[in-house]
């Protein structure tokens, strides 16, 4: 089952593209050099890349159609049998008193407040430390990149004993707030901001009677909105994936992610007693995916539409 | 009630090692608090007292019929609240529950827990001696072997909710059409995946990619004894003892020679391969005919069960998977608590487990006829039960599994699993997970081979 092997391997950030600072001036070149040589072999790799991204969710999607007793018979990779993903989706959004709704609202409520405040406290922390000076800032930049270099899986354990004596634990707190802290998506609006926010656009609102937090609100953050973004979508992957944290933070189901939730399902085939209900569990890895997708492909337009272009001289 | 013993090859693994791994040494070195509040101890009469006063208490427990053990039980004690929580399958909730034991807080009053696990648990004075409420006086109610697997240095520290005497289930529709005989050894059963290989390239005689819980059972029906404990902490392993090494000699006959299919138990396929008959056997625990008959219910007639094969052909057995429920040192309700774990696997309980598709571990009910002459089925009008419940007094007595055998099972995959990758000796495999498991144990506080 290709949903049980989240782990939180994957919840962690993909490897970072170029800084997005860079694209305002590289894109056009990029662009233009693509369409002036082609290579053959690169289409093929890239080709290669996409049939081997792409095969698992075809077979997610495929996979989705079948019944229970079809998805065991039947060649994984072509429809068979009765189109179920009608009924499947049905019996998954009801299945035991209709758990996965719960569970998709958990999601949301995790992705919502956890990596929308991350992403906000990175803004500020991030513009904060490119655009003031003041004493200590190489210290906090040494453990700001410290932090990036460790894994939140590392954290885990030592974080539920603290919040266990806070007694945060099996709340939804003890997923929002470790969720909070993005130190690599602060690393990014700080290399961002430290280029995409002008200082001279800072003296002049200042000159104008512009109070700090003004000038942030009104002036800074619409210029940091593509670095945000990108620290957005990283966060809200992250979150989305989180699996290790909430497997050790709750133990009331009724607080799990979906990643926690589905696997719970998934384990069911393996008790006395419980019945196997893959086609639930695929049914909902495949809406559990959807959101994501939808996320990525309407914040892309964002992503790139540089709205920091031409504010020095406007 | 048990997972069945591979889940945890599958699920999680690196969480495993992370949780598990740190946890342990606390538990080892402070033990859990002792909660306040409530009585620790006291007799039937003191339970009962308990019982009609209002209180609550949590159970975890990922065995579907708690839920309805629970339903019955406040019917009957209508002032006590059972809140259920299925807080993960198996490894999952290990875990949380080390995790809790070492924050001192947050642990269940009740916890479902395997037998394999239970040392862990039990060894590190995370559990309460259930002695202390007379428990150990039940000891006839259950078989020798599954009290065997809850006594453990002289306590008792959980009552047996289920038991997994193996057995080897065959898919008779397949064998009948290649002319194969059912094995009695395992030689035969050697003789027999040739056969079936060579008649079918598609079909083996069983997967395998390499399982802790398996390997740990058919150990134990060989006759080894390779792990010991005494005093809590002096540890021995050894995975080249006699027994070891004649199971791993003749089952190494089959990986090294492609002789089993390379698919992992409880994944999509294998369920695939149960059905359609190109995994025609399977050595397992006498739960099975639950989960082939929910899991596979397109191979319906075509299965048989028959006595798991052994090296001389005279019947020997083991148990594989299954467990039993323990009351945690920080319950502040453990009366109400030993009440409820008396009821569900002793009393009425016992009755909602077995009809869930359970096998038991208590004496009366292999003994009653009912259930020894219920004709399954899915198995073709077998009288399974009866076969089952016949191969317990073949069990090897004196079997105990180790007091981090949920972390050693954990690295089972990254030591044998390389013999079983490399088609290569399984002994070389053993003695890997032995050395990785001896230094783990070391490091964790234990005396282990010293």
């Amino acid at each position: 089952m290709t949903t049980t092997t989240t782990d939180a391997g994957t919840a962690a950030p993909q490897t970072p593209r170029r800084a997005p600072r860079d694209s305002r001036y590289t894109r056009k070149n990029m662009h233009l050099g693509m369409h002036k040589k082609k290579s053959v072999l690169l289409t093929v790799i890239m080709a290669l890349f996409v049939i081997y991204s792409l095969l698992p969710l075809f077979w997610l999607l495929v996979s989705s159609t079948k019944t229970q007793t079809e998805l065991l018979s039947s060649f994984g990779l072509w429809f068979s049998g009765p189109f179920a993903l009608f009924d499947n989706i049905a019996a998954t959004l009801t299945y035991d008193d209709g758990v996965f709704v719960r569970w998709f609202l958990n999601t949301l409520l995790y992705v919502v407040v956890g990596a929308g405040g991350a992403t906000f406290l990175a803004a500020l922390g991030g513009y904060g430390l490119a655009k003031f000076n003041f004493p200590g800032k190489k210290a906090v930049f040494a453990v700001v990149i410290g932090a990036v270099a460790i894994p939140g899986t590392a954290l885990a354990v030592p974080t539920f004993l603290m919040f266990s004596q806070m007694g945060l634990t099996n709340t939804p707190w003890a997923i929002i707030l470790p969720s909070l802290i993005s130190p690599f998506g602060l690393y990014l609006i700080w290399t961002y901001a430290l280029d995409a926010v002008p200082t001279e656009v800072l003296e002049a609102a200042r000159m104008d009677g512009a109070g700090e937090f003004r000038t942030f609100f009104t002036i800074s953050l619409k210029l940091l909105a593509p670095g945000l973004v990108t620290v957005l979508l990283f966060t809200v992957v992250a979150t989305w994936n989180n699996y290790f944290l909430p497997l050790i933070m709750l133990s009331e189901p009724t607080w799990y992610p979906l990643t926690v939730g589905l696997n719970q399902w998934n384990a069911q085939a393996t008790t006395v007693g419980g019945d196997p209900i893959y086609n639930l569990v695929i049914t909902g890895s495949l809406l559990t995916i959807i959101p994501i997708i939808v996320a990525f492909l309407f914040l892309q337009r964002f992503w790139q539409s540089g709205l920091a272009a031409g504010s020095v001289k406007a | 009630m048990k997972t069945a013993h591979s889940s945890r090859g599958r699920f999680g693994r690196s969480a495993a090692v992370i949780g598990t791994g740190i946890a342990l040494s606390i538990g080892l070195a402070a033990c859990a608090p002792a909660a306040g509040g409530g009585a620790e101890t006291g007799n039937a009469d003191d339970i009962a007292a308990a019982l009609e006063e209002k209180s609550e208490i949590t159970v975890w427990a990922w065995a579907p019929a708690v839920e309805e053990i629970a339903a019955s039980f406040e019917k009957e004690y209508p002032n006590v609240t059972v809140n259920v929580v299925n807080a993960g399958t198996g490894n999952d909730q290990y875990i949380k529950l080390q995790n809790a034991i070492k924050a001192g807080s947050g642990a269940p009053d009740v916890a479902q827990i395997e037998y394999y696990a239970l040392p862990q648990f039990g060894l590190s004075d995370a559990l309460v001696d259930l002695s202390d409420f007379g428990f150990d006086a039940l000891e006839d109610k259950y078989t020798a072997s599954t009290w065997g697997s809850v006594t453990l240095d002289g306590g008792v520290y959980a009552l047996p909710q289920d038991s997994g005497p193996m057995a080897l289930f065959y898919n008779k529709t397949v064998f009948d059409k290649w002319g194969i005989a059912v094995p009695t050894t395992w030689d035969e059963y050697i003789a027999a995946a040739q056969q079936l290989h060579a008649a079918d390239p598609n079909a083996y005689i069983t997967n395998d990619t390499g399982d802790a819980g398996f390997t740990t059972s058919m150990i134990w029906q060989a006759g080894g004894q390779p792990y010991t404990t005494t005093a809590q902490t002096n540890v021995t392993v050894d995975l080249q003892d006699e027994g070891s090494r004649k199971f791993a000699d003749t089952w190494s006959q089959l990986t090294e020679n492609d002789l089993v299919s390379p698919i992992s138990s409880w994944s999509d396929e294998w369920y695939r391969g149960l059905a359609d008959g190109t995994i025609a056997t399977l050595a397992i625990g006498a739960w099975m005919p639950g989960n082939l008959t929910s899991g596979v219910p397109d191979a319906a007639g075509d299965w048989r069960v028959a006595k798991l094969p052994s090296y001389d052909g005279t019947p020997v057995n083991a148990e594989n998977g299954g467990g039993g429920d323990a009351i945690l040192k920080q319950s502040k309700n453990k009366l109400v608590a030993a009440g409820f774990l008396q009821y569900m696997n002793e009393g009425e309980g016992t009755q909602i487990s077995l009809a869930a598709g359970g096998f038991p571990s208590t004496v009366s009910d292999l003994e009653s006829d009912e259930f020894l002459n219920a004709e399954d089925p899915y198995f073709g009008g077998q009288k399974v039960n009866e076969l089952l419940a016949s191969s317990i007094e073949d069990v090897v007595p004196g079997w105990s599994y180790l007091p981090f055998q949920v972390y050693s099972n954990s690295i089972f995959n990254d030591t044998v699993g390389q013999s079983y990758a490399e088609k290569s000796d399984l002994n070389t495999g053993l003695q890997s997970w032995q050395d990785a498991t001896v230094q783990y144990g070391n490091e964790q506080g234990f005396t282990v081979n010293k």
